[in-house]
C-alpha cells in the first residue's frame, strides 16, 4: 500500500551497549496528524534523528514516502520534503528574524511565500528583531514558520509545545491542525501532553524501552478501552484474567484495563460472583499510563 | 451553534461532535436545511483533527442527519429530529426524575455516571442473551 509516509519495520539501534530501539514497527498513514508518546528515554527522539537520516538504523528498515531512511541518496530526496522542529530549536543567535527567513527560504526549493506571510502575521513576529532577543514563545513560532513555510509533505515535531505559555500553546496546535487541513500533508509529533494530543492527534503510537506498545486511530482506541473495577466476596486468584493488558489488583478489588471484550470480561466478574463491577470510559493519559507502568509484568 | 469539546471524558472525540451536533438540530440551533461550517473551519475552530471532523460528519450522513454536498457543504437534512426529538421529549422527565432520586440518595454525578453507564451494560447484555447468541447488539 502506498497510503503510508511513515513506514518502520523491525527497527533497531544501538548505541554503544545501549539498545535505544529494539525492533520498532509502526506506520502513519498519510494526511494524518500522529502523536507519538513515550517516556523520557523510551527512543521518541533516536526514532526521529533516524527518520531523518540523522544516525543510520542498526538494524531493521524504515520509510518515509516510500524511500529508504538508511540510503543516502534517498534520505537526502526525505530531508527535501520533510519539515523538522526539534526541541533544542537550533537558530542563528545573532541574524534577524527576516534574516533567519531569507536563509531557510534560500535552502528550500519549494517554499512557500503565501504560507511565509500568513504566518508572519498570524504569529506577530517582528522581522528586524534579533533572534537572540526573541522569548521562548516567539523562538517557537519562528521556527514553527520556518517548517510550516517549507511546503513539506511531512511535519516531524519533537515536543513542539514543550515549555510554552497556554496562549503560544493553542496557537502553535492551531497552526498545525489549519497546516494539515489545508496542504494536505502528514504530521508525526512527540509529546509529553497526553491532553494535547488527545485533541488534535486522529492517531497515536506509544512506544516504550524500543517498541511499539500500541498504534492505531484514537477515537478507536477511546472506543475499544474500558476499565472495569470489579470487586468480589474474596480476592479472586490472580490468574483469572488471561487476555487482559494492565491489571491492578488491592485486596479484593480488581481494576483492569480491558480493550475489545469488555462483555466477556464483565460476564467473567459477574461468574465469579463479583458484588459490584463498574465499566468506565478511559481517556488517553489513563491508558498510556496503564501501558507504561514501570511494574507492569509484561512478557 | 455553539459546540464544546471534552478531551478529559474519555468519550471519543468523534462521537461527542456527532452528539452535538445533533442535539443543535434538535434543540433547533441549526435548522433543516441550513449549512454546517466546512470541515477545516470547523477544526479550526474547535482546534481539533480535521480526519475527526470528516468522520464525524459522515457518520452523521451515514445515519440521515446531515448530506455532504459536492464541493465540501454540510447541509442539515433533517430526518435527524423526526421521532427521535420525540423519543427525547418522553425520555427527559423520566430521567430528571430519577435523577432527581439519586442526588437526594447523595450520590454524586460521577457515582450517577457510574451507575448509568453500568445500567446500560447490563441492558446491553440482556438484550444480547434474549437475541440468543450472547453476543451484544451494535
Amino acid at each position: 500500500m502506498d497510503g503510508l509516509a511513515i513506514d518502520v519495520r523491525a527497527l533497531a539501534k544501538r548505541y554503544g551497549d545501549t539498545e535505544a530501539l529494539r525492533g520498532l514497527t509502526f506506520g502513519v498513514p498519510r494526511g494524518s496528524l500522529c502523536g507519538f508518546l513515550g517516556r523520557n528515554g523510551a527512543g521518541k527522539t533516536t526514532t526521529l534523528k533516524l527518520l531523518l537520516g540523522m544516525a543510520r538504523p542498526t538494524a531493521g528498515e524504515g520509510f518515509i514516502f516510500g524511500r529508504r531512511i538508511d540510503v543516502e541518496a534517498e534520505s537526502v530526496a526525505i530531508r527535501r520534503e520533510t519539515a523538522f522542529v526539534s526541541e533544542s530549536k537550533d537558530l542563528y543567535p545573532f541574524t534577524t528574524v527576516e534574516q533567519m527567513i531569507r536563509i531557510a527560504r534560500a535552502a528550500c526549493p519549494g517554499w512557500r511565500a503565501d504560507l511565509e506571510s500568513k504566518y508572519l502575521k498570524l504569529f506577530e513576529l517582528k522581522p528586524k528583531q534579533k533572534v537572540s532577543a526573541l522569548s521562548r514563545g516567539n523562538l517557537t513560532r519562528l521556527n514553527l514558520l520556518l517548517a510550516l513555510s517549507r511546503g513539506a509533505r511531512l511535519l516531524l515535531l519533537d515536543e513542539p509545545t514543550q515549555g510554552l505559555d497556554t496562549v503560544v500553546r493553542e496557537e502553535v496546535l492551531q497552526a498545525l491542525v489549519s497546516y494539515v487541513a489545508t496542504e494536505e500533508s502528514t504530521i508525526f509529533l512527540s509529546s509529553h501532553e497526553l491532553h494535547e494530543v488527545e485533541q488534535i492527534c486522529d492517531r497515536v503510537v506509544i512506544i516504550d524501552h524500543g517498541r511499539a506498545l500500541l498504534e492505531g486511530e484514537l477515537d478507536d482506541l477511546k472506543g475499544n478501552y474500558r476499565r472495569v473495577r470489579a470487586t468480589f466476596p474474596q480476592a479472586p486468584p490472580a490468574n483469572s484474567w488471561n487476555g487482559v493488558r494492565a491489571l491492578v489488583q488491592e485486596g479484593r478489588t480488581v481494576s483492569m484495563l480491558v480493550s475489545g471484550h469488555v462483555d466477556d470480561v464483565v460476564a467473567r466478574a459477574r461468574s465469579m460472583e463479583a458484588t459490584t463491577v463498574a465499566v468506565d470510559p478511559v481517556t488517553l493519559k489513563e491508558i498510556f499510563l496503564e501501558l507504561v507502568r514501570p511494574d507492569d509484568s509484561r512478557a | 451553534m455553539v459546540l464544546k469539546l471534552n478531551t478529559a471524558s474519555g468519550v471519543p472525540i468523534y462521537l461527542q461532535l456527532m452528539e452535538q451536533i445533533k442535539y443543535a438540530i434538535e434543540t433547533g440551533a441549526v435548522r433543516l436545511g441550513e449549512q454546517l461550517p466546512g470541515i477545516r473551519r470547523l477544526a479550526e475552530d474547535l482546534v481539533m483533527n480535521p480526519n475527526t471532523v470528516a468522520k464525524a460528519y459522515r457518520e452523521l450522513e451515514h445515519e440521515g442527519v446531515i448530506e455532504l454536498r459536492h464541493g465540501s457543504g454540510a447541509f442539515v437534512s433533517g430526518q435527524a429530529g423526526n421521532g427521535r426529538a420525540d423519543r427525547f421529549e418522553r425520555g427527559r422527565p423520566v430521567l430528571e426524575a430519577a435523577m432527581r432520586k439519586l442526588a437526594d440518595f447523595g450520590l454524586s454525578e460521577e457515582e450517577m455516571r457510574r451507575l448509568f453507564e453500568n445500567e446500560l451494560n447490563q441492558l446491553r447484555e440482556q438484550r444480547g442473551r434474549t437475541k440468543g447468541n450472547g453476543r451484544a447488539g451494535d
